[in-house]
């Protein structure tokens, strides 16, 4: 028994480096295919960050990255002059801010509302139809959205001529882009979104939900006294992780859906980054963006770590 | 709010709780009806003929049952190419991601591996921190990946929160389990293949849906390393259709122009319609597992 003990929690309890490496050989072996993919791509692209800091020469190749002429903050000084950095902030950090207050309360009702549902085969039944948007990729999501908006054929503009109004060119207004980017964001994930909520409100022990039965509760106090104080951990800990994700709005479905005529409520930081580096190529100024962006996020990321650890005790690391 | 001893007030129905209730079932069928409707919409736009749907007449249901734009699309190349393109990323791109998933969780699930610490910072840390964009994109085209198949696969082999997925399900083996196999003298290649990987099938079945939707539905990766035609994935050809009101499926057949117009927005329903089939059909099989896998990255991510 003690033989055991000492194999299982010790790290390597006064062995060298070279016979720990060689008792934990097969997990190494099994890390090798691992440890080169996270090097090339992930480690490597970190050390290219570099590039923020000099001229990119395109052409210059991978080398270029590391040996081109130095010149220092210029490409940040000219992101912080240009018009563009308040624009992008406010259109990166409104579409999240506004995906947050609309999109986080939905699974909750969600959830307590189809645990109402006596039969578990129904409700299991109309959680699988929620899931299903979140799965369709997001090409044909956007796809959907765009045609179904379209002016000419489209049915919510069907829709909306038969109730007598002119149809709105909802693609192509700026004040349109982020109640279509929010609610159809939060069409596809509420399902899924829910599973959690739905898990933990399922974990409630039934002998308590007895006891308030017994005690004369009805529906709507055992909610509001059992079910909802049960999820609240859970719910305080995917706020304060959505929190972390304030500043990266995810690029495809922007990309897919503007268009110049939007890009006032629409540009955000990654889309300008993509049309800096990779169509205009202006590489350097393009990572100097896109550094600028993962130092806000992982700044954000932290602080909402700690917030969690000190308010919640569950901390993402 | 009132307390009785017995069990007998819950015979008595008040209007709040009625009104309560109501409004729960409510918003179910709300909730259900939009997730569904859309599809319903599009399957029933595309079967329709193309005056109905011209007219404005299909809500819900297909009016005057119609196979011309359903044809159109299925005679059309371009569609089956990517199609089979898409097919391959996916089979082979989801066998590499669990296969090399299953290898980076693994030992840094073994509470005995001296670098057990150190691998799971480094492993976190890429999922809070990238290089970004530019580098990433010069170091693939550099690396001869631009236009290549397994731009679709090598760069995405694996994702660090799908690591913690399965990371945590070994975890939850008990320790006892590994011990006996080592003292056996079975080497950790054995206890993973034979011993811990079928453990945790419900696991891998989660994260094998996953993986396959991500390489399925996988754009971003093919718009900025893939321009050949031959090798586009479904997802490059749809946003074509869809997104970019390409007309090349129309322009093939031997259409005159009017019913060009009344059928586009058809095909491109009936484009929708076969890129999601697919999914229709496997997500509610793997559903009964979902559950178990959000809730393992849940602990843990």
């Amino acid at each position: 028994m003690g033989k055991k003990k000492k194999k299982t929690d010790a790290g390597g309890n006064g062995k060298s480096f070279r016979q720990l490496m060689f008792r934990d050989r097969y997990l190494l072996y099994m890390l090798i295919p691992v440890v080169i993919y996270y090097l090339v791509f992930c480690y490597l692209p970190m050390t290219g960050l570099i590039m923020a800091f000099n001229q990119y020469q395109v052409g210059s190749g991978f080398l270029g990255i590391y040996t081109s002429r130095f010149v220092g903050l210029k490409w940040f000084r000219q992101f912080f002059g240009s018009i563009y950095l308040p624009r992008l902030v406010r259109n990166t950090f409104l579409l999240q801010f506004y995906s947050l207050i609309f999109g986080f309360p939905i699974p909750i009702l969600f959830a307590i509302a189809v645990t109402q549902i006596g039969s578990l085969r129904l409700q299991k039944s109309v959680q699988v139809c929620t899931y299903l948007p979140y799965f369709i990729s997001t090409v044909v999501v956007c796809g959907m959205i765009n045609n179904f908006l379209s002016p000419t054929g489209g049915i919510i503009n069907q829709l909306l001529n038969k109730a007598g109004i002119d149809s709105i060119n909802f693609m192509n207004l700026p004040q349109w882009f982020r109640p279509v980017y929010v609610i159809s964001g939060s069409w596809q994930t509420f399902g899924f979104n829910s599973i959690i909520f739905v898990a933990a409100i399922m974990g409630i022990s039934p002998d308590l939900y007895e006891a308030m039965r017994v005690d004369g509760a009805n529906r709507r106090q055992i909610i509001w006294h059992l079910v909802l104080p049960s999820i609240r951990p859970t719910i305080i800990l995917l706020l304060i992780m959505s929190l972390g994700t304030m500043m990266s709005v995810g690029f495809e479905k922007v990309y897919l859906l503007y268009n110049t005529a939007v890009y006032e409520t629409a540009d955000v930081i990654q889309t300008y980054v993509y049309r800096q580096g990779i169509q205009s190529n202006n590489y350097s100024y393009a990572t100097a963006v896109g550094l600028f962006n993962s130092v806000i996020n992982f700044a954000i990321v932290f602080t909402a770590n700690r917030i969690s650890r000190r308010v919640s005790d569950t901390a993402i690391w | 709010m009132y307390r009785n001893e017995s069990g007998v007030p819950e015979k008595k129905i008040q209007p709040w709780d009625f009104i309560f209730d109501a409004t729960i079932i409510l918003f179910l069928v709300i909730a259900v009806v939009i997730c569904v409707y859309p599809f319903i919409y599009v399957l029933s736009v595309s079967v329709s003929s193309g005056a109905a749907v011209n007219r404005g007449d299909v809500m819900l249901l297909p009016v005057d049952l119609n196979f011309e734009a359903m044809k159109t699309v299925l005679h059309y190349k371009q569609l089956w190419i990517s199609y089979g393109n898409t097919f391959f990323y996916t089979l082979v791109g989801t066998v590499c991601n669990v296969i090399f998933t299953c290898l980076a969780a693994y030992p840094l699930s073994r509470k005995k591996f001296f670098l057990r610490r150190q691998m799971n910072f480094l492993l976190a840390f890429t999922m809070y921190f990238s290089g970004g964009l530019i580098p990433i994109y010069i170091i693939v085209t550099r690396l001869g990946f631009y236009n290549s198949r397994w731009v679709m696969i090598v760069p995405v082999l694996i994702s660090a929160y799908n690591v913690m997925i399965c990371r945590s399900a070994f975890e939850a083996i008990s320790e006892e389990l590994f011990e006996e196999a080592a003292i056996e003298g079975a080497n950790d290649f054995y206890i993973l293949t034979k011993i811990a990987v079928p453990l945790i099938k419900p696991t891998l079945a989660v994260l094998t849906l996953y993986y396959a939707v991500s390489r399925y539905n996988d754009f971003y990766t093919a718009m900025l390393y893939i321009s050949e035609p031959g090798k586009e994935p479904l997802q490059v050809f749809l946003r074509r259709i869809l997104l970019q009101a390409s007309m090349e499926i129309t322009q093939t057949t031997n259409i005159n122009m009017g019913a060009v117009s009344q059928s586009s927005i058809q095909v491109r329903y009936v484009c929708i319609v076969v890129a999601v089939i697919p999914i229709m059909l496997i997500v509610p099989l793997v559903q009964k597992y979902l559950v178990q896998g959000t809730m393992l990255g849940a602990v843990k991510g």
